[in-house]
């Protein structure tokens, strides 16, 4: 009788702390402030703001002003003439399921696409008519905490989806290649809207995948380059190196003569680059939203803190 | 006369027709509560890690796959020294004890961590030891607190309590990420809460073994010692030698998905399909264990497994026999995990029977990591279905040479 006592009542202590806990966690993530009116007007810096994961945004020649923040909440955020994407995890959805949101100039919402998978990188193509997302994707296997990526895109003239771009042909070493592992993450299209690049995940290998997306195949161009990202001219890759387990280097490939140059940033990056412009490339780090010169010059230089996902208008 | 007819006829029913919770021990119930608490617990955990890793950390999720593998393999050890420990220190509840509580901290670990990639793999490592080392110290306990013919259903009632804790834990993360409006330490925090009630629960309700035992008999020599004798040996070589053929979950659920073109929204829900005939079947198989023998259940949870295999690859695809094949995939757990316990159990002498139990789970759980890379390779060479067909046949031949063999004498 004593041991049915103590058990009720160390349960009842316990599952009131851990409810106390849960309801004072909503102060924190509640929402806070008016939400601002947001369009696609040139010259502005959009970004995830990480402490409400609302849209907020700042002109791009003064990144240290006041913020606006948008009423839209995304995990990734991307744009590019009048279309923008926004990838959100649907809240209580386990496994994870996100909406990918398509956007006009104004953030209304043009499309939605619901899609299983966790949101990891987000893009719209140069001319606006494109716009394309990588995903994580769990429960593939049971008991373990098993990952692998899904990367898609939807025609926005047209309503084309595609929910996975892993059945692209691709050569490697001029030889058709065959895997059943095959991955792939971080899209980048050029100017032109057909010719693409993406990375190729397979039997512990990483790719780059130069691609054309009107005869749907694709070659591998080199090894150790992850989360790809077209400069405006289309002349040159920034991306990511693998330096060590779980360790990134920003770096930038001549396309013309695979010519490697690595950043100023000496920091671990994970994440997708975005060209500012023909010679500033920006990325999150540490929960902030930073530029380095992509010539391998200068020094890194924090543009906005308490962000991530950052994304310009030109 | 009549009052005594009566009380015979009373007696005679009271045996025969007790329900089956009452027939387990209550020291087999307990167990059974503390593992559903813990897996609700573990299991809203594992629901929310890859969101929160990538959301809510921006790490890369497929690094961290990598090192999810290393502990994997790195827990093997862990629960022979688990077992070893508890019947060498004479105190199985201790030692699972300690399992279950170095589980529960490591959830507040977790929060403490924060961002930084080192202190979550550390923290991941410790759960996995506590997981490593609480399994063998529990199951030999299941196996000395029930009656030798009643171990099958003693193990079938533990193993569907811990499931029934398995399809919760999902649930309560989802309702404390509503409630917190998608905060990951709530789940956290609310995880370390329901692992803690679970310890005080083992501490109030569960008791060690009875008896004493003369502390010298268990030394590493008499542990090794097991593995001399030979109706364990051929138990837990049969085992090890059967997982080496078993096709892992995840690639029956990509059959599954690539012949029957199933949504990948709806993808995730094949594991409890699964889990769904697994809690329905445990008891009852594991009662069917106890009376035609836990041998022939044990391979016939694998013939199920390969029949399974062959109906997902057979010419046909039609709904229906997707649906038996995830219904036979939900057999093969239940007339395999419990089972194997219940027929390893009396094999093994009561003072080593942490450590034997935990040498036969380690057997067939290193069989089954290797399994999953050879068939790995088997797919990547031949495709998804010649491969999976060719270990159909391979698990055919292995489990009727296990029938032919007799390892466990009736």
């Amino acid at each position: 009788m004593k041991k049915i006592v103590l058990a009720l009542a160390g349960t009842a202590l316990l599952v009131a702390a851990a409810v106390v806990y849960t309801v004072s966690s909503r102060h924190e993530t509640a929402e806070a402030g008016p939400a601002a009116q947001l369009t696609l007007a040139p010259g502005q810096l959009f970004y995830r703001d990480t402490a409400t994961g609302r849209v907020g945004a700042v002109p791009l020649a003064d990144a240290g002003a006041k913020p606006q923040l948008s009423g839209l909440k995304c995990d990734r955020f991307a744009v590019a003439g009048q279309t923008a994407v926004c990838l959100a995890v649907k809240p209580g959805t386990l496994p994870a399921v996100t909406d990918v949101l398509v956007l006009d100039g104004r953030l209304g919402v043009r499309h939605t696409e619901t899609l299983p998978g966790t949101p990891s990188r987000a893009r719209v193509s140069p001319d606006g008519k494109r716009v394309y997302w990588t995903l994580f994707v769990t429960g593939d296997s049971y008991a373990q905490t098993g990952f692998s990526t899904r990367a898609g895109l939807y025609e926005v003239d047209t309503g084309r989806l595609v929910k996975t771009i892993e059945e692209l042909p691709v050569f490697v070493e001029g030889k058709r290649y065959f895997a059943a592992d095959v991955n792939y993450w971080g899209i980048t299209f050029a100017p032109d809207g057909n010719r693409f690049y993406a990375t190729l995940g397979s039997k512990g290998k990483t790719y780059l995948v130069e691609a054309d997306y009107g005869r749907y195949r694709g070659k591998a161009l080199r090894e150790n380059v992850e989360c790809p990202s077209l400069s405006p001219d289309g002349k040159r890759v920034a991306f990511k190196k693998k330096v060590g387990e779980g360790v990134w280097r920003l770096s930038v490939l001549d396309l013309a003569t695979l010519r490697e140059t690595e950043l100023a940033e000496t920091r671990s990056v994970d994440d997708q680059a975005l060209w500012q412009d023909d010679h500033t490339v920006l990325y999150g780090l540490e929960n902030a939203v930073w530029a380095v010169p992509a010539d391998g010059s200068g020094a890194p230089r924090q543009l906005v803190g308490g962000a991530a996902s950052p994304a310009v208008t030109g | 006369m009549y009052i005594a007819a009566s009380r015979t006829s009373d007696l005679a029913a009271g045996t025969d027709r007790k329900p089956a919770l009452k027939r387990v021990s209550a020291n087999v119930v307990a167990l059974g509560a503390v593992s559903l608490v813990t897996d609700v617990s573990s299991e809203m955990v594992t629901a929310v890690l890859p969101l929160y890793l990538v959301l809510g950390l921006g790490l890369n999720p497929l690094q961290f796959g990598l090192l999810d593998g290393l502990y994997a393999g790195a827990t093997a050890v862990v629960r022979v020294l688990g077992g070893h420990l508890a019947d060498r220190w004479r105190r199985l509840k201790a030692v699972a004890g300690f399992g279950y509580g170095l589980s529960a901290v490591c959830k507040l670990g977790l929060v403490a961590a924060g961002s930084s990639v080192a202190a979550i793999g550390v923290v991941l490592a410790a759960d996995r030891t506590g997981k490593g080392l609480r399994t063998g110290p529990r199951d030999a306990l299941i196996s000395l607190s029930s009656e030798p013919e009643a171990l099958g259903r003693s193990f079938g009632v533990h193993r569907a309590m811990d499931t029934v804790g398995a399809f919760l834990g999902p649930l309560v993360a989802m309702a404390v990420l509503a409630l917190s409006l998608g905060s990951y330490p709530s789940v956290f925090v609310t995880s370390f809460c329901i692992a803690a009630i679970a310890v005080l629960l083992l501490a109030l309700f569960v008791h060690d073994r009875p008896g004493a035992v003369d502390r010298a008999a268990v030394s590493l020599r008499a542990a090794l010692g097991l593995l001399r004798q030979q109706d364990f040996r051929r138990v837990a070589l049969w085992a090890a030698l059967l997982g080496l053929v078993t096709v892992g979950d995840s690639f029956v659920y990509l059959v599954l998905q690539r012949r029957w073109e199933i949504a990948a929204t709806w993808f995730p829900l094949l594991p409890l399909g699964t889990a769904g005939v697994y809690l329905v079947l445990a008891v009852p198989l594991g009662k069917l264990a106890d009376r035609v023998g836990r041998w022939p259940v044990f391979l016939g949870g694998h013939a199920a497994l390969c029949l399974a295999l062959v109906l997902l690859c057979g010419p046909q695809a039609g709904l229906w026999l997707g649906i038996i094949a995830l219904g036979l995939h939900g057999v093969f757990y239940a007339a395999t995990d419990g089972v194997l316990m219940a027929a390893a159990g009396p094999l093994i002498p009561r003072d080593l029977r942490a450590t034997g139990m935990a040498v036969v789970q380690t057997g067939q759980a290193v069989a089954r990591m290797l399994s999953s890379v050879l068939f790995g390779l088997a797919w990547t060479l031949w495709d998804l279905r010649p491969a999976v067909l060719v270990a159909a046949a391979c698990l055919a031949a292995v489990a009727l040479a296990a029938a032919l063999a007799k390892p466990v004498r009736p």
